[in-house]
């Protein structure tokens, strides 16, 4: 295994008047490719300003990001969209999917920036939702899915660049129980399938699906524990 | 950055999203750009009319005033003194080749009376030759003639107005004797209908008698000096100047004028008129459109009001469009085309509206219809740099929000 994330002495810092807070301080973490990891602490332990550096939204004060081969820590605004584009597929705990936009056209979204010509973009996105389980859902709004239904989407829609990394904040978080399984098991294969997937969490259950558990507290990593998945030897 | 097309799209659903604001955001540059065109048309065809008009008072006429006196009683204008003679006047009409032909002209208003009614119309004295000037044949009969002139006939041509006042409808004029002060005339022609000139006066009501005749039966009788004002035509519009540049010349020649005197007489020519007459109202154009620009510019920050509306509202659908990777250049061409295309489509109605408005209106003021080519093109220009404009600052807002401030928006 080759590594795909390594942050070395990564700090944010954020400045108001004369005092400064530190977000995360001096954080060094390596991941392989195909790694679950899940990321826990409490709120504010920093796992949110941690997940957006890892998904390029926002730049480290110090120290130095480096995804795949490349260091992402000083790119411009430009660049790092490039880079969410192909590397990084995203789901977020309230989904944000546009609404009034069918599910097809929301899969598509990121092949449009990608400058994937029509005719393919729709074949790949129906592909993607055919994964996630939704192809006969392809014309449907938001508003007329299920919350489950709406994270698949979201999911279908992370996975369709075929990002080596896929990043998800809370990902169960606006779910019941039984759906939350649901979204588990689909990350769970498609980390089987070679994604790397690394998630933010504060449920010890959700946590369990990992192979690999961060806690986070006052903006350092103070665990890194190996452990079963929940899933392990699940079909 | 993505495609242009692939923008538009974009641009096509957001609009049609909101139908109703769309559309009320457009009303501004419609009517703006309506306005515009509206104006412009009314204005340009008033002048064209005005134009006509005097052109239907003769192509490439140069009029020729007697002097101003310059008498101990005064001064008097253009015409008051008599100072050219016929002799003068034959010199012009043979001597200058650019001169293609030569009418004086005197009016006088007269009561005409009929074997069946009194009407008052005006009279004018002139020579055969102003009705080629003029470029008016007869409708029927014939015009009086070269040797009616020189024996003061006391044969008249009538115009379509005065000949339906004096003789009723169904009756041929051709031949009936009218009197005019006691003297009979016998109507030899009508003319074809002209119309009103360009003070609105109707050219049609008015009884056309030989120069000699009106002198003989009006005047004090035949003189040396040429009455009223004089009608020279040139070969061409062109010949003008040069027919004004060699009356003069002629004229102080024959006049025996040195170098430091002044003309005894003037010319003026109807372009001069046509333009004193069309600037008037040029400027009243200038004026109502700078009126319908401001309105296209109110408009234009409609739509930069909207934008901005839009852009607030649309805070996490940009947040998203950049987690997914579209870039700031992506975000400003989405909102920016968004108002190109307002505008645009606001600009194409306006046209359409504008055009549509003067079709309407202007038969019910009697005005007359004409839209340039290049103020369309010049309107939907300016309504598409309206959207530019005023789309910029919104777009530039858009596209520099932050990825995870525009995420967490509520």
């Amino acid at each position: 295994m080759t590594a795909l994330i390594q942050l070395r002495d990564l700090a944010k810092i954020y400045q108001s008047g004369d005092s400064e807070f530190a977000a995360l301080r001096d954080v060094n973490l390596v991941i392989e490719r195909g790694e679950f990891v899940a990321i826990t602490g409490s709120s504010g332990s920093g796992k949110s300003t941690l997940m957006n550096i890892l998904g390029c939204l926002d730049s480290p004060s110090r120290g130095s990001y480096e995804l795949g081969d490349r260091d992402v820590a000083k790119l411009s605004r430009i660049e790092l969209a490039k880079v969410r584009n192909e590397f990084i597929g995203f789901v977020f705990q309230n989904f944000n999917l546009l609404s009034r936009t069918t599910a097809l056209e929301n899969v598509e979204l990121p092949l449009i920036y990608a400058r994937v010509p029509p005719a393919e973009r729709h074949k790949r996105a129906r592909e993607a939702l055919e994964h996630v389980g939704l192809g006969h859902r392809a014309g449907h709004t938001p508003s007329q899915l299920s919350g489950g239904q709406q994270q698949r989407v979201a999911i279908a829609r992370a996975l369709v660049t075929r990002p080596p990394l896929i990043l998800a904040d809370e990902p169960t978080g606006n779910l019941d129980s039984a759906t939350s399984v649901e979204i588990m098991k689909l990350l769970t294969d498609l980390n089987r399938s070679g994604m790397t997937i690394v998630f933010v969490t504060h449920e010890p259950d959700i946590a369990a699906y990992a192979a690999r558990k961060l806690l986070l507290k006052d903006g350092a990593v103070i665990s890194d524990l190996r452990q079963q998945p929940a899933l392990a030897e699940a079909s | 950055m993505i495609s242009i097309g692939e923008t538009l799209r974009l641009a096509g659903r957001a609009l049609r999203r909101n139908k109703l604001r769309s559309f009320l955001t457009t009303l501004g540059i419609i009517i703006g750009v309506g306005a515009v065109i509206f104006i412009q048309s009314i204005g340009e065809g008033a002048k064209s009319r005005v134009r006509a008009q005097i052109e239907s008072a003769g192509t490439n006429i140069v009029m020729l005033f007697s002097g101003a006196s310059q008498g101990p009683g005064g001064r008097g204008g253009a015409g008051s003194q008599p100072t050219i003679t016929w002799e003068d006047l034959r010199a012009i009409q043979t001597e200058l080749p650019s001169v293609r032909a030569v009418a004086p002209q005197i009016n006088s208003n007269q009561p005409v009376i009929s074997e069946t009614s009194t009407w008052n119309t005006q009279i004018t004295g002139t020579t055969p030759d102003y009705f080629v000037i003029r470029n008016w044949p007869v409708a029927d009969g014939a015009l009086f003639t070269a040797s009616d002139q020189a024996s003061a006939a006391k044969n008249a041509v009538i115009g379509q107005t005065a000949a339906d006042n004096l003789f009723g409808p169904g009756i041929d004029p051709i031949g009936q004797i009218v009197r005019i002060r006691d003297a009979p005339f016998t109507i030899v022609g009508v003319l074809e209908r002209k119309g009103q000139n360009a003070m609105g006066m109707d050219q049609d009501d008015g009884l056309f008698i030989p120069l000699s005749a009106f002198q003989t039966r009006m005047q004090r009788g035949l003189g040396k000096f040429v009455p009223g004002r004089i009608s020279v035509s040139a070969v061409s519009p062109e010949a003008i100047p040069r027919v004004r540049e060699e009356i003069s010349q002629l004229l102080r020649e024959r006049h025996r004028l040195g170098p430091d005197e002044e003309d005894d007489f003037s010319t003026s020519s109807m372009a001069e008129m046509t333009s004193m007459l069309t600037s008037t109202q040029e400027t009243l154009t200038l004026l109502l459109m700078a009126i319908a620009l401001v309105s296209l510019v109110v408009g234009g920050i409609g739509v930069m009001n909207i934008m901005l509306v839009s852009v607030t509202e649309r805070t996490r659908e940009i947040g998203i469009r950049m987690a997914v990777g579209a870039q700031p250049a992506d975000i400003l061409a989405q909102f920016l085309v968004e108002a190109l295309v307002l505008a645009a489509i606001g600009g194409a109605l306006g046209v359409i509206f504008g055009v549509g408005a003067g079709r309407f209106i202007a038969p019910l003021f009697g005005w007359t219809m004409e839209t340039k080519t290049q103020i369309v093109i010049i309107a939907l220009a300016v309504s598409a740099g309206v959207g530019i404009v005023f789309g910029l600052y919104p777009a530039r807002k858009a596209s520099r929000l932050d990825p995870i401030d525009a995420l967490r928006y509520e």
